[in-house]
């Protein structure tokens, strides 16, 4: 095996992804993710010098909406789901210490 | 004759006919559903009130004349990441208990436009993230010819819903095999569309660039005119494509005289079942009986198109599912303390095993340092995989293959090793990668008994050809449709 | 000798566009609106929903880089930044950060007398993030997404500034430039311009930049020249002390006058940027830039010259009129009407400002109309209402725009050009004022003021002072 991810690697990612693991599930997601790249690393066989990145595989652009209000107050449907509400705002615990 | 035992066509067919009734037909499908679901797990959630409902208003519509299209009466199962106002739609995860949506996806409305009528959502792996159902919050669903294996995936639910009765058809979405494997593995019919034919709008994305809907069918006929009504071009959804043609039925002409097909060596290799080789060639003789050119040809990269996909996917995954956070919609931990410990307890207890490693992977490929090393050399590959296919098209107008590497593997043996798991996609990645259509054909059963899918490829926007080539295989052989025997019958 | 330090100032400004819609869906970017009324599966963050791109807010944005001198790129991309806030909905904000729309541009600013170059590096689009209200009662924090994927855009400048009248006057001509184009209304207070100040503080005449912070939550003017002080001394304190800068963002406490460092574990300024696959790239064709070109508004100099010859205007006026474009507009629409652009001018120039800084308001905030101004000088000069009528008529104008032809009706406060009403009135004044009629008659030319007064008096202001003083001059022949 060629890469080695550390446990620091696997905490900084998991703050990105917003990811808590256990003990246990990072050993495993450790195993997981160094077997992932080295098979991805198999790219690195493939010449790509001089080849454009690809995002869109059809040359499709420009598609706009003209600037026209087509949506009303849609309030209650939007916080039908929450899973806690105050009023007419979504709660969530406090962002300012 | 039992009426479960119809196509679509035929029973929409009959309802117009008033040879039968939409209540005879959605009431026979829940029987069914009913009797079988104990052993199958098709659904997530079976919609029979609702789907009552819409049978008289429905009916009322075709008697009014109102209705008059070939599906319209005809009972629908459509895969749970598809959005239906205020019906549960939960991706198979935890982390969206509860949630039902405010709008209705763009290609489920097109259905009602039809007349179809919703009987419920189908299970799939956790946000389509795996290839054997097994990865759904709910329970694995199992393949309805031999209930000891799996039914494949993502769209297993909904490939095991046509294959055991439990509805006339189905849609299921397709980013990295999706419909193809499971409509191998279970003996339907299922295509995935050109890139940008059926609108995303309301599909709940797990890889943006390459997630299309499509249809899963009992045959090529049924497969044809669902495509016809769930494709169009939808002004929300920016990747959505203005098509020259939508009549893919007047594609469904026995004859493939002179028509090119190329089967790459490259499909064929090490790796491949003996039983499934032979059938696909077995399948390639049968069309060359019938007067197409068949040969086998070096279609290259098809090694790199996996590594360059779960790059590309889990990457985009990652993102599309940051939204999944407790705080507008579905799942939130019961106890934490403060924001981002909310966050994070939110996302590890509502997300299953498979989604956080994709999750991770996806983050770390885009993460500081290593984006033009993993993600834009993926993008790169991706650019040479989709050269490599405009060069075979210049050739043939069919490429043709397996659809998957084996038959369906028997329950609890895939999850175990993820890397043998995603090995299993390798004959379908590569045209989500290019965003070409590609077709599920049933092509007979291997030793075990196990349906075996034939795959045809078509260059961007010819599904015509596809289903051109499938339905003069499907004339020559005779429709493989076959009901899963015993199933339903101990219950 | 102590040691000289000067500052290095470059400026993140972000912009509202004045859009009527949200920039990736139909729902309307009113200010104001109840919490969570402007919102849709779409800038909320629903799962299956997707955006689409708003036409406009690229053709302001490109309107904002012509004229602040950038080259516009002609296929331009749109990213994801990736971080959690819930503000947030999607937890990632569409912005662009491989291909903006708009690089390497200046403005001119002067400042001090010297004139100077302020560049650009960029200018992007983006979506702007909902609205987080602290509840004190709960401790908790509650979203309105109202706000949530307004257009905006975010310019770039590079780090040309060194005082903090620079950075105003640089921000002044960005607004007067943006404003002048009607690509947004520039309100610092309601937060439709917003910047972000990345200073650092190197020995004077040293080569190398020192390490520079980030600072957030400026509102005013004000805010903005009091955070660059702050900054400045903080950090040439620590570098007296030997201490090292950290590069960091800060938020500044304006009623604090201090700002404080917004580092968390969990907040990794990581943001996995990558092509958002949900929007195709905008392709913008050579007629495109030069249809916006075309269409764009006359911009200030252009005006003012404009003024000066068509109008002949003096300059110093052409100046204050056309430093805002809402006055500007004004002006021009009521000289349209009522065709006396002096007249107009008198009104913007004395009335107007004095009541703008007596209500501490920006010429933005006037809320007349120029019909009605047209109509104000239309009787003025007609000498329907007398000058002093017509400046309380015009406070009236100026608070509740209201129409001064009915409102003179109404309030009776038409100067009464009525000769024999007038001369009955005189005839009194004279009759009951016997002093000052001798002192005037007696050679002292000045008590015909008085009864000029005494008449007016009596006529409760309505008439016109110099057709009373004629009309008594001639009684007292």
């Amino acid at each position: 095996m060629k890469h080695k991810i550390s446990d620091e690697t696997i905490d900084y990612v998991g703050i990105l992804a917003k990811l808590e693991l256990s003990a246990e599930e990072k050993e495993k997601a450790k195993i997981d993710m160094e077997k992932m790249l080295d098979y991805i690393d198999t790219l690195n066989e493939l010449d790509t010098e001089g080849i454009e990145p690809m995002s869109h595989v059809f040359p499709v652009n420009n598609v706009f909406r003209e600037d026209i209000v087509t949506n009303g107050d849609k309030k209650e449907e939007i916080l039908a789901n929450a899973p806690l509400r105050k009023e007419d705002r979504f709660e969530v615990p406090k962002t300012i210490a | 004759m039992d009426i479960l035992s119809f196509t679509a066509l035929e029973l929409g067919k009959m309802i117009k006919e008033k040879r039968a009734s939409v209540l005879d037909a959605v009431k026979a499908v829940i029987e069914r559903a009913k009797a079988v679901e104990q052993e199958i797990n098709s659904y997530v959630t079976l919609d029979e009130e609702g789907a009552l409902k819409q049978a008289e208003e429905v009916q009322r519509l075709i008697d009014s004349g109102t209705l008059t299209g070939p599906l319209a009466g005809v009972p629908v199962a459509v895969k749970d990441n598809l959005c239906i106002e205020g019906q549960l739609t939960t991706c198979s995860s935890k982390i969206l208990s509860g949630f039902k949506p405010i709008y209705t996806a763009e290609a489920v409305l097109n259905l009602k436009k039809a007349g179809a009528v919703i009987i419920g959502k189908t299970n799939m792996d956790e946000f389509a993230m795996g290839s054997t159902t097994e990865t759904s919050y709910y329970g694995p669903t199992k393949n309805p010819h031999n209930t000891a294996h799996v039914p494949g995936g993502s769209s297993g639910g909904s490939c095991a819903a046509v294959a055991a009765q439990e509805c006339y058809y189905s849609l299921g979405s397709d980013t990295g095999g999706s419909i193809r494997q499971p409509s191998a593995f279970c003996g339907v019919v299922g295509l995935k569309p050109t890139y940008g034919t059926v609108s995303r709008y309301g599909l709940i994305a797990y890889g943006s660039s390459l997630d299309q809907i499509g249809p899963v069918a009992k045959d090529v006929s049924d497969c044809a005119a669902i495509l016809e009504a769930i494709a169009s071009h939808d002004t929300k959804d920016s990747t959505s494509v203005k098509r020259k043609d939508y009549d893919f039925t007047s594609a469904l002409t026995d004859n493939v005289k002179g028509l090119k097909i190329g089967i790459p060596r490259d499909y064929l290799g090490e790796g491949l079942d003996e039983d499934i080789r032979r059938a696909i060639r077995k399948a390639a003789e049968v069309l060359e009986e019938r007067g197409a050119v068949v040969e086998e040809f070096d279609l290259s990269l098809v090694q790199y198109a996996i590594p360059a996909y779960y790059v590309i996917a889990s990457a985009e995954a990652s993102s599309n599912l940051e939204r999944f956070d407790g705080v507008k919609y579905g799942y939130r931990t019961p106890d934490y303390e403060g924001l981002h410990n909310m966050y994070k307890k939110t996302r590890s207890e509502g997300f299953g095993a498979e989604v956080k490693r994709r999750i991770m992977l996806g983050s770390f490929v885009l993460s500081s340092g290593y984006y033009d090393a993993y993600y834009l050399k993926a993008l790169r590959t991706k650019a040479l995989i989709k050269q490599a296919f405009d060069r075979a098209f210049e050739k043939y107008d069919v490429i043709l293959g397996p659809a998957a590497p084996s038959t369906a593997p028997e329950l609890g043996k895939s999850l175990t090793d993820p890397m043998k798991m995603y090995l299993g996609d390798i004959y379908t990645v590569a045209v989500n990668l290019a965003g070409l259509p590609g077709m599920s054909v049933p092509a007979g059963k291997d030793s075990k008994g196990l349906p075996i899918g034939m795959q045809l490829i078509g260059n961007s926007f010819q599904e015509k050809t596809l289903i051109r080539t499938a339905y003069t295989y499907e004339c020559a052989t005779n429709k493989q449709y076959v009901v899963p025997a015993n199933i339903g019958e101990g219950v | 000798m102590a040691r000289q330090y000067e500052m290095v100032i470059g400026l993140e400004v972000h912009v509202e566009l004045a859009t009527k819609t949200k920039i990736f869906c139909g729902c309307s970017t009113e200010f104001g609106g109840a919490p969570n009324t402007h919102t849709c599966p779409v800038c909320t963050g629903m799962p299956g929903s997707l955006p689409v791109l708003n036409k406009q807010v690229v053709e302001y944005a490109m309107a904002i880089g012509l004229a602040a001198n950038c080259n516009i790129t002609q296929t331009c991309k749109f990213d994801r930044k990736n971080y959690f806030y819930p503000d947030n909905p999607q937890n990632y904000q569409i912005s662009q950060l491989y291909m903006p729309i708009a690089r390497d541009g200046y403005v001119e600013i002067e400042s001090g007398g010297v004139k100077k170059k302020v560049r650009i590096h960029e200018m992007h689009m983006e979506e702007d993030a909902g609205k987080l209200v602290h509840d004190e009662w709960d401790d908790t924090t509650l979203v309105d997404y109202n706000r949530s994927g307004v257009p905006l855009v975010e310019i770039v400048s590079e780090p040309d500034m060194g005082s903090a009248e620079e950075v105003i006057s640089y921000l002044e001509k960005l607004r007067m430039i943006i404003q002048y184009l009607g690509a947004s209304d520039c309100k610092l207070q309601e937060g439709s311009m917003r910047a972000d100040v990345n200073l650092s503080v190197r020995e004077a005449g040293s080569e190398t930049l020192g390490t520079r912070t980030e600072m957030k939550n400026l509102n005013s003017f004000k805010a903005i020249a009091r955070a660059i002080e702050a900054e400045r001394e903080r950090q040439i304190e620590l570098l007296e002390e030997g201490k090292p800068v950290i590069q960091e963002t800060r938020r500044w406490d304006d009623n604090k006058e201090s700002s404080y460092a917004m580092r968390s574990k969990e907040d990794a300024q990581d943001y996995r940027y990558f092509p958002e696959p949900d929007l195709v790239p905008i392709v913008i064709s050579d007629e495109w830039i030069t249809q916006i070109k075309s269409r764009q508004p006359e911009l200030r100099s252009e005006k003012l010259e404009r003024y000066k010859k068509e109008f002949d205007i003096p300059q110093y006026d052409a100046e204050i009129l056309t430093e805002s474009k809402k006055m500007a507009d004004i002006f021009e629409a009521s000289t349209a009407i009522c065709g006396k652009p002096k007249k107009v001018s008198n009104w913007l120039m004395v009335e107007t400002l004095r009541l703008l800084k007596e209500n501490s308001m920006e010429p933005e905030d006037i809320q007349f109309s120029p019909e009605n101004l047209a109509k104000l000088v239309d009787l003025a000069e007609a000498g329907t209402i007398n000058s002093s009528v017509a400046k309380e008529v015009f406070e009236k104008i100026f608070s509740q725009d209201i129409d001064p032809e009915k409102y003179v009706e109404e309030n009776g406060l038409k100067t009464v050009n009525d000769e024999s009403a007038l001369k009955a009135v005189i005839e009194k004044v004279i009759a009951e004022n016997p002093k000052s009629v001798e002192d005037y008659k007696g050679g002292k030319e000045k008590a015909i003021g008085f009864l000029v007064g005494q008449s007016m008096k009596a006529m409760k202001g309505k008439a016109d002072p110099g057709m009373v003083n004629q009309m008594l001059k001639e009684a007292l022949k």
